[in-house]
């Protein structure tokens, strides 16, 4: 690189700070005048200089370039904004309506694949997604990622400007340093270019990266993802010997085995498997209920959901499943004799459930696990209609570990010359062993493209920002193959280029749009009335009949059916993405991180999970205080590495074992995700990603403070959950006898409705809003308390409020532990604001800043309110939720845009709580009055309704007999949280059904 | 109807309150002697240092408190230690503390004075500044622990405007703001007009010009004629009869921003008689702390006599019985009444997290009191000082079981949480210690602690037939 001196932009910008505003002109004459300044405008505009020297107009425009450049450097100096008028449209864009919010069908990444959405706009600025019901990854409902996705965009830790070494660079600069590399590799047939992505499903990216290859016939293509599905890849290449790619058809099965596998969560299909897994647990007439069994190394909440529960080592799955597949007749050794009880009741299960039976492998356990699943699904006839295949949905799929070990033994033996690396962060999420960070540094051009400055692009000389999904044009496949244009909503905000625009500068076209590219590939793809079409499936958010085909394909025998499964010893170590924040690419999501996490409910960290009894083993002690859950550091020693993490106790955790969630530990996230947890991938190999055996834990005695929400598992507030029926759960066949049953026994819990003093002065003649939340669908995935924080502009506290427990989330997703505590059933309640008719809050609030309106609902009025915290006292709910600080960020200004316009920005020192979306109802009010007609059952959608994968969240009108929710309150299983204090709460559940298979013993 | 003055109603001898043989004042004393000794506490010209000092700390101790008003009002509420489920923590206790310590003063200036307890005159002026004092520190905490001070100290009362907005009527803490402000209005009227008197004789005897201005304007023209009397006594009757029932009410309807409330722990129809006692108990305990060492400090011994002392240990012991009472009823409801949440509520309140509050609440409450049945106990000022030391802590931590351990496992065990104090909390509570203190400091120098006219009718000079009522006999045996 250059040697020159450097005068870089923030000592530029700490002079004219100096200055002050004032005497901006006179100290900008100075400035200007030193040699320093000069060069640095000099080297602003290298293409552009050569202006200077062309004709009278280039002349002026290279003044004027000067100009504007000074005046922005001069304003840092400055205190007051400029003047800047608002001029209304001269002509007004075609379909705004100022104030009504317009949407647009895009798709989401998703670990490379599609996610389909619908993102509001206010006045071109998107503010929120939604799934899209047209599109087959979606069907409209969306996961926590794809609602944290807004915040992403918005993110004012985004990398945004194109740097070379840290210094400040243009795209043109960049091109030209580009180009320059890639045609000296092009005379080595590009044998010392290496391309680093994540996978990839975009057809048009798929094809700018062939194209290149193409140009550079020995260049690589290395891919690489922490937790993507490898060992699915593998386990399918395993057992067909071809790649391909596996879909599940949950709604078709009646009998479903998970093998560790977390499929509501994991997967570009999760959002899927959840809406067809909760249509066979809604219980009404017509759907027959399914039976979950899960054997699972690590407590998920699939498991949660299960009606069979077994837990063991992470490493006895596999042998369970061979002694499953064994006793399925199939020619399987290494069998395991364990639990061989649990092992007969549930073959049986399978044989008489033959063809309406599916077995899923999890990503933790090894490929061979995933070939036994194929297998027991062919053996059970399930192919073809409880599962399908078809040609892998990515382009090249490869084995990532084997592909990133060989691009670090590349870069080792200095083989490399240019690296580029696409989106990926090896350096911190690679396995330990591969040692990536000292091999990436032996590349000798290194070029880093994401949308932050990670820890791998702090390594490389050349950083190009990427546009957000939501800046740019593109294209991506669904889980089926289903392709979505990816279309932007607003103009990238840092002016950030997107990948396919970096592709096609890879290939000399430094200056082509994305746009043109993607259109240019679609051209060719849909043939003739390509404008209807394209226009068409911009509209739709999926391009009609690309899905791909069912494919035949058979189980190949190989060596993995009859080798035993590889012995494993001591305490095992089990890798897992965390539960919110994944893999780390979301540990810069301060919605992410302060969600808490299904199961543990922690936030903010990571930590060793273990079970209740390794935990008293170790000696390590656990409590609960007023400024956070106090827990030890323990020293996890493995494989010759070190690392200490704090220890957490999970009850229904397999003993001797303990759980690391990766993503955590990042040092370059940005401000929210730096400095957090402890990095999972310092300890992890590559020959065991998903679990080892041979751990030491040490307990350190040094303490250390998580953030939890709810940390109460002990004995005394289970009991007080059986006593207070907070969670109802009953078993089917119980169920099925006598469904009134639930009801009649917590009769005398229901008061009579004039059991009260005051008078019942609401009479409700209009609309009567209510929900009902059906526990027996909720998988407990927790985008609903996501699309809440998304919707209504509520704040991110940060860990030191957490856990001091105050939280501001208006819905949570409760937990609790049923039965023992070595190996408890888990439950799930989301828990809003009940909008009680009789509400305690309301009658305490000494200003009538809480009061009941005609639809009974209890609005809130910010303005009103003076923080006497009487209300959420008061609440038995204690669904309230206050500002005890300005929590609010209103300084950042990509944040403002976030906001929702039509909910009140909460200031400090106001109590808020939900809604039930009242903003929703408004809207729907305004638009059926306009058009003379009542608001329809179905118009008004709440976020968490909206946004729940498992449709088990219903809201409408409880006046009108035929809505969703009032033929749902009719169920026998409806019930009141608390129902005998009198509140009347307007949201109620739907209890558990649990459907055991009375054959089958635990044993 | 002309009234006679107060303490020289006939009465009948034997009283639980006349222990015969302590005197209500000492021996040899004349009328002049009287205000000699209490007017020059505050007209001498020399401050002593003991004053100069203790006035010093507490003032500096007072600057804990504007750290954490600076503090509330600059970061927000959150930097003390509420959150959710713990909505109330430091500022509601510290509130109904002093509230209900703000009670003695009240208690011993109306109800004792309607009932012919001479022996309350001599504590009843700094009782009564006290009361003042004490609700002063205590009007202080339900404005701050707002999340907007700002706007709740004016939107809680009820003042036409253009919005027709009004305060919910339905709300305690309305009635809250009712309650306190007429005791705090009703208890400054009553002190003041207790002065009266004796700000004229305090103008009579001051030697700079300033001070007699300033005396001169308090006390309102007063010369002493047969109709001044006359007037401020029917006044004084009739403002103590306003008393009164503030003596109950205020500290009911304190009582009812628990008692209205669903939360176990709080939800109780016990709660106003429980209250007021513990109110009454509290007050005492916090009169007697302050009286022993005033006594010690002016040589007031003479007025403030063994008998006072002893007097007020036993209303201590008789409150604090009715308090005990409480508790052990709160028990047997939460068994007898066999619903979960009230059980579970006193199972945690006893084994739960917070069981060292509770039984120290029962210690400090509950057994240290019995304490004063013996007499030796009662008339050893020791023992008593150090008594009434314990109650006011245990009083103290009654309203943090009652607020906290309510409070932080109520309904659903999802929302369970624990709650402790800040550093703020804490300054803002011992820096509220401060300001009571530098009150009373300033109290005690510049308006005469004890009420000198009304001592001087304790004189034998004073017992001169009035309107042809004979002598009361106690007083002369008494005075003898």
């Amino acid at each position: 690189m250059s040697t020159e001196t450097r005068i870089d932009l923030s000592q530029v910008r700490r002079r004219l700070d100096g200055q002050g505003g004032r005497r901006y002109w006179k100290s900008l004459e100075e400035l200007a005048e030193t040699p320093g300044f000069q060069s640095f405008l000099h080297r602003e505009f290298p293409e552009n200089a050569s202006l200077w020297t062309g004709d009278a107009g280039g002349r002026r425009d290279f003044l004027r370039l000067m100009g504007a450049s000074m005046a922005l450097a001069g304003l840092t100096a400055c205190t007051k904004q400029p003047p800047e008028k608002i001029v209304p449209y001269v002509r007004q864009p075609e379909g705004i309506v100022p104030g009504k919010p317009q949407f647009y069908a895009t798709a989401l990444n998703d670990h490379g694949y599609a996610k389909g959405v619908l993102v509001e706009s206010h006045m071109g600025r998107p503010t929120k997604i939604e799934g899209n019901p047209e599109h087959p990854a979606s069907l409209g409902g969306t996961d926590l990622y794809g609602q944290a996705a807004i915040l992403a965009l918005y993110d004012p830790d985004r990398s945004q400007n194109l740097l070379l070494e840290g210094e400040i660079r243009t795209w043109s600069q960049f091109t030209v340093a580009l180009k320059a590399a890639l045609d000296a590799q092009k005379a080595l047939k590009g044998k010392g270019l290496r391309l680093l992505t994540e996978p990839i499903t975009s057809p048009t990216l798929a094809a700018q990266v062939e194209a290149l290859l193409a140009e550079h016939p020995e260049a690589r293509w290395h891919q690489w993802e922490p937790a993507g599905r490898n060992s699915a890849r593998v386990g399918a290449q395993l057992a067909f010997g071809q790649p391909v790619e596996t879909r599940y058809h949950l709604d078709q099965a009646d009998v479903v085995l998970s093998l560790d596998c977390d499929f509501v969560s994991e997967g570009p299909a999760n959002v899927r498997h959840i809406r067809d897994f909760a249509s066979r647990r809604r219980l009404q007439a017509g759907v027959e209920p399914n039976r979950l069994y899960v054997i699972e190394g690590s407590p998920s909440a699939t498991g949660a959901s299960a009606d069979h529960k077994l837990v063991v080592k992470p490493s006895q799955v596999e042998g369970l499943a061979r002694a499953v597949a064994a006793g399925l007749g199939l020619a399987v050794a290494g069998g395991s004799s364990d639990r061989a009880a649990f092992v007969a009741g549930l073959v049986k299960d399978l044989q008489a459930h033959a063809g309406r039976s599916l077995v899923l492998a999890g990503e933790g356990q090894p490929p061979a696990v995933h070939a036994l699943a194929h297998a027991i699904n062919e053996k059970l006839g399930n192919v073809g209609k409880t599962v399908t295949f078809s040609d892998p949905v990515e382009a090249r799929p490869v084995d990532h570990l084997a592909s990133l070990a060989e691009l670090a033994a590349d870069l080792k033996a200095g083989q490399v010359d240019v690296l580029i690396v696409i989106d990926a962060n090896p350096v911190y999420s690679a396995p330990a062993d591969l040692d990536f960070k000292a091999a990436l540094d032996k590349a000798r051009l290194r070029i880093h493209a994401g949308l932050y400055l990670d820890e791998t692009g702090e390594r490389c000389q050349w950083h190009v920002p990427l546009a957000h999904t939501l800046e740019s044009w593109g294209d991506l496949r669904a889980w089926d193959g289903t392709a979505t244009l990816v279309q932007p909503l607003i103009a990238p905000l840092y002016g950030s280029k997107s990948v396919h625009e970096l592709l096609a500068a890879c290939s000399g076209q430094a200056a082509k749009p994305g746009h043109d590219v993607v259109r240019e590939h679609w051209q060719a793809q849909l043939g003739p009335e390509f404008e209807a079409r394209w226009r068409q499936a911009l509209h739709d958010g999926v391009v009609a009949g690309t899905a791909f085909a069912a494919k035949a394909v058979s189980v190949q025998p190989g060596a993995w059916a009859q080798a035993a499964p590889a012995a494993v010893s001591g305490m095992e170590l089990v890798f897992r993405p965390d539960p919110s924040v994944g893999d780390g690419r979301w540990a810069n999501s301060g919605w992410l991180q302060e969600l808490p996490k299904a199961i543990t409910k922690l936030t903010w960290d990571n930590a060793a999970l273990m079970s209740p009894r390794t935990a008293e083993k170790l000696g390590v002690k656990v409590g609960s205080t007023s400024r956070g859950q106090s827990t030890e550091l323990v020293e996890l020693r493995y494989k010759g590495r070190s690392a200490k993490a704090p220890a957490w106790v999970v009850p229904g955790h397999p003993d001797d074992v303990v759980t690391l969630h990766l993503g955590y530990g990042r040092t370059r996230a940005g401000r929210v995700g730096d400095g957090l947890g402890v990095n999972a991938s310092l300890l992890r190999t590559s020959d065991a990603a998903g679990f080892g055996g041979g751990l030491e834990v040490r307990a350190t005695r040094q303490a250390y403070t998580l953030a939890c929400t709810q940390d109460h598992w002990t004995m005394e507030a289970q009991d007080q959950v059986r006593a207070r029926n907070l969670m109802r759960v009953v078993e089917l066949e119980e169920y099925q006898r006598d469904p009134h049953k639930i009801a009649e026994e917590f009769a005398h819990h229901r008061p009579a409705k004039d059991l009260t003093l005051y008078p019942p002065d609401h009479k409700y003649e209009g609309n009567a809003w209510g929900l009902v939340v059906d526990l027996n669908a909720c998988v407990g995935c927790n985008a609903c308390v996501v699309a809440c924080v998304a919707e209504n502009n509520i704040p991110v506290v940060g860990k030191e409020q957490v856990a001091m427990g105050r939280e501001m989330h208006w819905i949570r997703v409760d937990r609790y532990y049923e039965g023992d505590l070595d190996d408890p059933a888990v439950h799930h309640q989301p828990v809003l604001c009940m909008q009680c008719e009789n509400a305690p809050c309301e009658m305490v609030c000494p200003v009538a800043a809480t009061s009941h309106n005609e639809e009974g609902l209890n609005d809130m009025a910010y303005n009103r309110c003076v923080g006497t915290r009487y209300c959420s006292n008061n609440c038995p709910y204690k669904v309230r939720r206050f500002n005890f600080f300005l929590y609010q960020d209103w300084e950042t200004p990509s944040l403002k845009l976030q906001r929702n316009p039509d909910v009140s920005v909460r200031s400090r020192g106001v109590m808020e709580k939900c809604t039930y979306c009242v903003q929703r109802i408004n809207v729907a009010r305004i638009e059926a009055r306009g058009q003379d007609k009542p608001i329809k059952d179905g118009d008004i959608k709440t976020a968490c309704e909206q946004a729940c994968p498992a449709q088990a969240i219903t809201f409408g009108d409880v006046n009108d007999p035929q809505s969703r929710v009032a033929q749902l309150k009719q169920q026998p299983r409806n019930y009141g949280l608390l129902e005998e204090l009198g509140a009347r709460p307007r949201t109620t559940y739907l209890a558990v059904v649990k459907n055991p298979n009375p054959e089958v013993s635990h044993g | 109807m002309a009234s006679p003055a107060p303490g020289l109603e006939q009465r009948q001898p034997k009283h639980p309150m006349d222990a015969p043989g302590a005197p209500i004042i000492g021996p040899g004393h004349t009328f002049a002697s009287v205000t000699e000794k209490i007017a020059r506490i505050t007209l001498t010209r020399k401050t002593p240092l003991f004053w100069l000092v203790g006035f010093l700390a507490a003032f500096g101790v007072l600057q804990l408190m504007l750290l954490a008003v600076v503090n509330l009002l600059f970061r927000g509420i959150g930097v003390w230690g509420p959150n959710v489920p713990v909505g109330w923590g430091f500022d509601i206790i510290n509130f109904v503390w002093w509230i209900g310590i703000g009670h003695a003063g009240t208690l011993i200036s109306a109800i004792l004075l309607l009932l012919r307890q001479d022996w309350r005159t001599s504590i009843n002026r700094f009782a009564e500044a006290m009361t003042l004092f004490a609700v002063a520190c205590a009007g202080f905490y339900p404005i701050f622990h707002t999340g907007r001070p700002w706007v709740a100290f004016y939107w809680l009362l009820p003042y036409p405007n253009t919005m027709g907005l009004w305060p919910n009527f339905r709300s305690p803490l309305i009635w809250d703001v009712f309650a306190v402000s007429t005791y705090a209005t009703a208890s400054a009227l009553f002190w003041f007009t207790g002065l009266i008197p004796d700000f004229a004789t305090l103008r009579d005897r001051a030697k700079s010009r300033p001070w007699q201005y300033l005396y001169g304007f308090l006390a309102g023209g007063w010369r002493g004629s047969a109709r001044h009397w006359h007037n401020y006594e029917m006044s004084y009757l009739l403002l103590a009869g306003l008393c009164t029932p503030l003596v109950v009410s205020v500290h009911t309807v304190v009582s009812f921003d628990f008692a209205t409330g669903l939360v176990p722990g709080w939800h109780a129809t016990i709660f106003p008689p429980y209250f007021v006692a513990g109110a009454v108990y509290a007050g005492f305990a916090m009169v007697l702390t302050l009286a022993i060492p005033l006594r010690r400090w002016y040589h007031l011994e003479d007025f403030i006599t063994m008998r006072h002392l002893e007097n007020m240990a036993k209303v201590m012991l008789t409150t604090g019985l009715v308090v005990f009472y409480g508790y052990v009823m709160e028990a047997f409801f939460a068994w007898y009444s066999s619903n979960t949440y009230e059980r579970f509520m006193m199972w945690n309140r006893m084994f739960g997290p917070y069981w060292y509050m509770y039984w120290a609440l029962i210690f400090c409450n509950g057994f240290v009191p019995q304490l004063l049945w013996s007499k030796r106990v009662r008339t050893s000022i020791g023992s008593l000082f150090a008594i009434s030391m314990v109650v006011s802590v245990g009083m103290w931590l009654e309203r943090y079981v009652i607020i906290v351990t309510s409070l932080h496992r109520d309904f659903l065990p999802s929302s369970w949480g624990m709650y402790s104090g800040t550093l703020y909390d804490w300054s803002a509570f011992i820096g509220s210690l401060g300001l009571f203190v530098t009150l009373l400091f300033l109290f005690v120098r510049f308006l005469p602690a004890i009420t000198m006219f009304e001592m001087r009718m304790l004189l034998p000079g004073a017992l001169v037939p009035h309107h042809g009522h004979p002598l009361p006999h106690s007083i002369e045996e008494e005075v003898r």
